[in-house]
């Protein structure tokens, strides 16, 4: 697993602007959009950036829609810790606490993105511990992983859903207060976006979703593995 | 945005901090402080830029331009503007959110047999 979180580039960036879209197709989103057109409500987590053309594209189908930003929500200050050997690490039992709070086997679908890439290191494993445990059995997870080709600028994108297929990604702009992160300049944020904090192998994605059932990958051309896992 | 003045709008400025149930029959701006619950059946909730919202919210229409935390039920629609900050469920016949707007917690759009219905 290649790290990042070493390097530096912590500079002040100016004030925030809204970043244009690009549009790409998604084979892990279309194999989910047979599950869109089902005539049964579907109970969906979208743990990507609040998006209104996600929330549109739910609610327009008569599903229900929760949308819980999880990467802004590991910059609280307050869930920064030190492990036993005083390294600083998010408190992960604190965040969990905090985040993604519903019963047990509640959703059909999360849409997890790039979440995993981003998200500190600390984090990750209790993170996808607790989606396996609100996804319904048979529900079903999609994330994006970048290949090793990425590097830690790569930048971080907020996901809009336009089509069966067709997602238009939007650079993330933070918000001043929460480009530091937790614990500096360096750890989380990346001037005024969120920092690439690893690159997952296929072997260190199956270990992540060990868990689940079964687990589908879908290449792409521009540096993303899109996997689909069904808990 | 400044605040629509109308007769019928109350206004809580920003320095004013309301701790309590909040009910009434004409439209109400927040831009200070309130915690507790708010009902406005057959009015507006706008929460201005600087108002801080931390209660249930009972309204005809909701506008947020400020922080609202706490489930929300609008039998007619919510706008979540740009500077919108919202952790609760939200209940509405329509929504509207503005890109900027950071919305923890579920979308449920209800017709009007659901809410007949007490869904």
């Amino acid at each position: 697993m290649k790290l990042f979180r070493g390097s530096s580039g912590g500079t002040e960036a100016a004030t925030p602007q809204p970043a244009p879209k690009l549009t790409r197709r998604s084979s892990g989103l279309g194999e989910l959009s047979r599950v869109w057109e089902s005539e049964t409500p579907l109970t969906v987590l979208d743990l990507g950036s609040t998006s209104p053309a996600n929330i549109r594209f739910f609610v327009e189908r008569s599903h229900k829609i929760y949308s819980e930003d999880l990467l802004v929500a590991s910059t609280e200050p307050h869930l920064v810790t030190k492990d036993e050997q005083g390294a600083v690490v998010l408190d992960s039992r604190r965040f969990l606490a905090d985040n993604l709070v519903y019963p047990a086997a509640h959703f059909d679908v999360v849409l997890c993105w790039n979440l995993p890439d981003y998200l500190d290191e600390s984090l990750v494993r209790p993170v996808m511990g607790r989606l396996w445990s609100v996804l319904k059995p048979g529900g079903m997870l999609l994330a994006f992983f970048h290949t090793k080709d990425a590097g830690p600028d790569s930048p971080c994108y907020r996901f809009h859903i336009v089509g069966k297929d067709v997602l238009e990604m939007q650079r993330i702009v933070l918000k001043r207060e929460a480009r530091r992160g937790p614990t500096g300049a360096i750890h989380t944020a990346i001037n005024d976006g969120f920092r690439l904090q690893r690159v997952f192998n296929n072997r260190h994605i199956e270990t992540l979703f060990r868990d689940f059932a079964s687990i589908k990958f879908f290449l792409a051309r521009d540096n993303v593995r899109e996997v689909l896992v069904v808990r | 945005m400044s605040a629509p003045l109308s007769a019928d709008l109350a206004q809580i400025g920003k320095s004013v901090v309301i701790k309590g149930e909040l009910s009434g029959s004409e439209d109400l701006y927040v831009d200070g402080q309130v915690e507790g619950s708010i009902a406005l059946k057959n009015n507006s909730l706008t929460v201005g830029p600087n108002g801080s919202v931390k209660a249930t919210v009972e309204a005809k229409v909701i506008v947020v331009q400020g922080k609202l935390e706490g489930n929300v039920q609008a039998t007619d629609r919510v706008d979540l503007r740009k500077s919108a900050v919202v952790t609760g469920d939200i209940a509405t016949q329509r929504i509207s959110i503005e890109e900027g707007a950071y919305l923890k917690g579920k979308v449920d759009i209800q017709g009007k047999s659901d809410k007949a219905a007490g869904k």
